[in-house]
């Protein structure tokens, strides 16, 4: 927009700096509100809210899928079966370790809940499915295991774990 | 003027481009080596400024892009969510709205520059054509983007711009259902012109690209008229002309930022802040000012299609002035008669342009005629006429001796100039007298914490409002644009995040469906907005004899009064702009038992003394003691105005506080900025005087 600064190279004089530098900051402090106006709008912020879940309608061995903040996140209610399936796999054989204990609340131990995408490219992975009654992802064949852990397949990393608690023994707040 | 370039550069990085595409050697040789007359004035900083204007328009055009909806039902709303929610979404929308203007603005200076300094002239006559084919893409464009909003003047001038077309014979009504889209102004409309509206800035800029070009060729005109001749008549663009335009962009900037941060909707229409209603027509429709003058020469005219050719024609019959105004003398500073009648031309312009904002009655009509007359006759009579008849005064010899001779004849101007100011004054007054007679039922000036560019909103007196409009308005009046989670936010009540979160849970809003398909009630979040008392629009009718009760978030935006000639000028520099609010609080406490004499309400309404045609279907809404503040404020019907006033400012512009608040920021920076760049020009220019 300006080219204020002299084009005159040999001299240096103050008067130019100063104005050039003048038309620097402003141009940079004009660019920051078009640059901002990208970043989430109040209301998209407000809807990214935390919310509250009902637990009492799942029951054993079941699991539902709620959105928050437009992630799907898979609420899963599990059998002392697949707890205890979790528990003794050895740790240092997983591809992302990490034991069973620290991936669920304490107290509240059957409750999984994980963010439903995968760690591969993104699909969403099914429930109950694959060789350890985990998740399976169709597009390229990860599996992950009752804890949510990764165990077979391209993905790196283990379903990652929302920031939640539990308000009641049956409800949680997600977010 | 710029001819092959002796730009070599040293990098030779550098080196290989500039072998295969030599674009720094083109950019070096129109805009730093290119040659321009040293005797210019300010007036030819406008170029500068209006390729500065477009880039911004069509910058802040592309980002409201992002968040915009060009869809009938949503277009409003999106508009309003931009201005509330998107990060500066106000001060993009600001920016953008009022850019408008300011690019109308630059280009009027411009093209009276070209007028009067002759720039249309051989061998211009191509740039000059240019220039008339960017204006009118200028006016699509313009006209487009004010129907996007979709309030009420978008919708209804675009109604009434796109029924000109019927006055085509044969094809006239085929054409207008072709640009409708449909049976009439709807979505498909809205969308088409949201995709032209976003086309034509490009081609604008491709045509501005032909514009500049063909400028290059013949090289720019200069106030004496007088060719460059030698190296003596002319300096290096860069830096002589860069800080020059500079300089005038800096100080337009001023002009232009007055307007985004202090006066975002004095160049606008109260009547656009309410969403399009196809059923109920303004009573004054009125496009934007720039287009104005044409809209006077329109109406002049009682044919239809006459109209439409007349108004059509005043602006194509700029294209012909090469060939109108053959006089060998190019600048009208030599020119004495031309320079007065251009004058008494400006001021044909702007009275119609005052013209086109009244309504079509009385002296008004027979002012219009006659100034159209005089605009037409300007350029097909009086400027062929002066091209044979006149004896212009001697040119310089060259642009250099102009630099060095003293200006004279200072007389002259004041002459012209005071014969103009007499034909307008009486022309101004004229209409002034035959205006509406006064009836003072003009709403009284209150004073108010958010006036001024300083204001503030009294928080007491916000939450007092809040109180009122929940326990007396709320019945009737929704306020959808409000969400719970605005009571917490800077600049406005001042409620703590728990606070509107308790304040929400006591409503009830409905939700669902359900897993089971059917709706549900649940306390309010944060999130939620303000729900309205009726589920839809013909319930609101049916429960209110008839007439819906307006929603209130932009009420204070959406009403305003005649503030007259010439006290809209003072307002300008005052900062005057709480006509709503004035309204609101007056329509509030002017309601009376009993009508003056000889004044009949309808049955189903009441005596308003403030309310346009003074029969209003609302029941007085306040009593004194009807709502008990907890800050003891006194419980009377002028507090609670107030109150709910302030309120309801503060809900149709929650973003008010920051914008005055940035916009001294800016202000300090761009005096300093000006000031720097000024002391900066005369150095640099220094060396060349």
């Amino acid at each position: 927009m300006t080219t204020a600064s002299s084009a005159d190279p040999t001299r240096r004089d103050f008067l130019f700096v100063a104005t050039g530098a003048a038309a620097a900051v402003g141009g940079v402090a004009t660019l920051w509100p078009l640059i901002s106006q990208m970043n989430p709008d109040a209301s998209t912020i407000a809807a990214g809210a935390p919310i509250e879940v009902d637990l009492t309608p799942i029951a054993s061995g079941q699991d539902i899928k709620v959105f928050w903040r437009g992630k799907p996140i898979y609420i899963m209610n599990r059998t002392k079966k697949q707890i205890d399936e979790a528990r003794e796999v050895p740790v240092a054989s997983l591809k992302d370790p990490a034991t069973d204990q620290s991936r669920v609340k304490e107290g509240h131990d059957q409750w999984l809940v994980v963010i439903g995408i995968c760690t591969h490219l993104g699909c969403i992975p099914i429930a109950h499915e694959g060789n350890y009654d985990g998740f399976f992802c169709p597009c390229h064949g990860s599996q992950y295991d009752t804890s949510g852990r990764i165990r077979q397949g391209p993905a790196p990393a283990n379903l990652p774990v929302p920031p939640y608690q539990f308000v009641s023994d049956s409800k949680i707040q997600i977010g | 003027m710029s001819g092959p370039s002796d730009y070599q550069p040293t990098n030779p990085a550098l080196k290989w481009i500039e072998r295969r595409l030599p674009i720094m050697g083109l950019a070096h040789s129109s805009f730093v080596a290119y040659p321009t007359p040293r005797n210019l004035n300010y007036w030819w900083t406008f170029g500068a400024i209006l390729s500065m204007m477009l880039a911004l328009q069509i910058l802040t055009g592309v980002i409201l892009a992002m968040h915009y909806t060009p869809e009938a039902t949503m277009a409003f709303k999106s508009v309003e969510a931009i201005v509330r929610d998107v990060n500066y979404g106000w001060l993009l929308r600001n920016m953008h709205a009022s850019g408008a203007s300011m690019f109308f603005l630059a280009v009027y200076i411009h093209m009276f520059r070209g007028l009067y300094y002759g720039s249309y002239k051989e061998p211009r006559e191509i740039l000059w054509i240019l220039g008339v084919i960017i204006y009118l893409l200028m006016m699509a464009t313009g006209f487009m983007g004010y129907v996007l909003p979709w309030g009420q003047m978008s919708f209804w001038g675009a109604t009434v711009i796109t029924n000109l077309f019927s006055a085509i014979p044969y094809v006239g009504e085929s054409i207008v259902t072709l640009l409708w889209g449909g049976y009439s102004i709807g979505n498909p409309t809205l969308n088409r012109f949201f995709s032209l509206h976003y086309l034509l800035p490009f081609v604008i800029a491709g045509v501005v690209v032909l514009h500049v070009w063909a400028l290059h060729v013949s090289g720019q005109n200069n106030p004496a008229g007088v060719e460059a001749k030698t190296e003596k008549d002319t300096v290096p663009f860069t830096p002589y002309a860069t800080i020059k335009d500079a300089f005038g962009i800096s100080c337009f900037m001023l002009f232009f930022a007055w307007f985004i941060f202090y006066m975002p909707n004095y160049l606008g229409d109260a009547d656009n802040y309410i969403p399009a209603n196809p059923g109920v027509t303004p009573t004054h429709i009125v496009p934007e000012w720039y287009y104005l003058p044409f809209y006077a020469i329109l109406r002049s005219i009682p044919n239809k299609l006459a109209g439409v050719i007349a108004m059509f024609s005043a602006i194509i019959v700029l294209a012909f002035l090469p060939w109108l105004d053959t006089a060998r003398t190019r600048s009208s500073k030599y020119r004495p008669l031309a320079k007065q009648f251009f004058w008494i031309f400006v001021i044909v312009c702007v009275l119609l342009g005052y013209l086109g904002a009244q309504p079509p009655e009385g002296i008004y009509v027979i002012a219009g005629r006659i100034l159209t007359f005089c605009y037409f006759a300007y350029f097909l009579i009086l400027l062929p006429l002066l091209s044979r008849i006149e004896t212009p005064r001697p040119t310089p010899n060259s642009i250099a001796d102009d630099v060095l001779a003293k200006s004279g004849g200072k007389a002259a101007p004041m002459v012209s100039a005071a014969i103009a100011l007499m034909v307008a004054g009486s022309l101004f007054l004229g209409s002034a007298q035959n205006a509406r007679a006064a009836e003072d039922d003009t709403p009284p000036s209150l004073k108010w914490s958010f006036s001024g560019p300083l204001g503030k909103f009294d928080r007491g007196s916000l939450q007092r409002g809040l109180k009122v409009y929940k326990e007396v308005c709320a019945s009737c009046h929704s306020l959808s644009y409000i969400a719970f989670r605005n009571l917490a936010d800077p600049g406005g009540p001042g409620f703590s995040e728990a606070q509107a979160a308790s304040f929400a849970s006591e409503y009830k809003i409905k939700d669902g469906p359900n897993d089971q398909g059917e709706m549900f009630d649940r306390p309010g979040r944060v999130a939620d907005y303000f729900p309205s008392p009726f589920p839809n629009e013909q319930a609101a009718r049916a429960a209110n004899g008839g007439a819906a009760p307006p929603d209130l978030s932009l009420i204070t935006k959406a009403r305003s009064y005649e503030r007259g000639f010439p006290k809209f000028i003072f307002d300008f520099f005052t900062q005057f702009q709480e006509q709503g609010p004035n309204y609101v609080s007056a329509i509030l406490q002017g309601f009376e038992d009993k009508p003056p004499a000889g004044v009949t309400v309808p049955d189903g309404s009441y005596y308003n003394k403030y309310f346009p045609g003074h029969a209003i279907k609302m029941p007085k809404p306040l009593s004194d003691g009807q709502v008990t503040f907890d800050d003891g404020s006194p419980a009377t019907v002028a507090q609670y105005a107030h109150d709910v006033s302030t309120f309801l400012m503060w809900t149709a512009e929650p973003h008010m506080e920051a914008r005055k608040r940035i916009g001294l920021q800016v202000f300090v920076f761009l005096i300093l900025l000006t000031g720097l760049l000024y002391f900066t020009k005369k150095k640099v220019w220094a060396s060349a005087h």
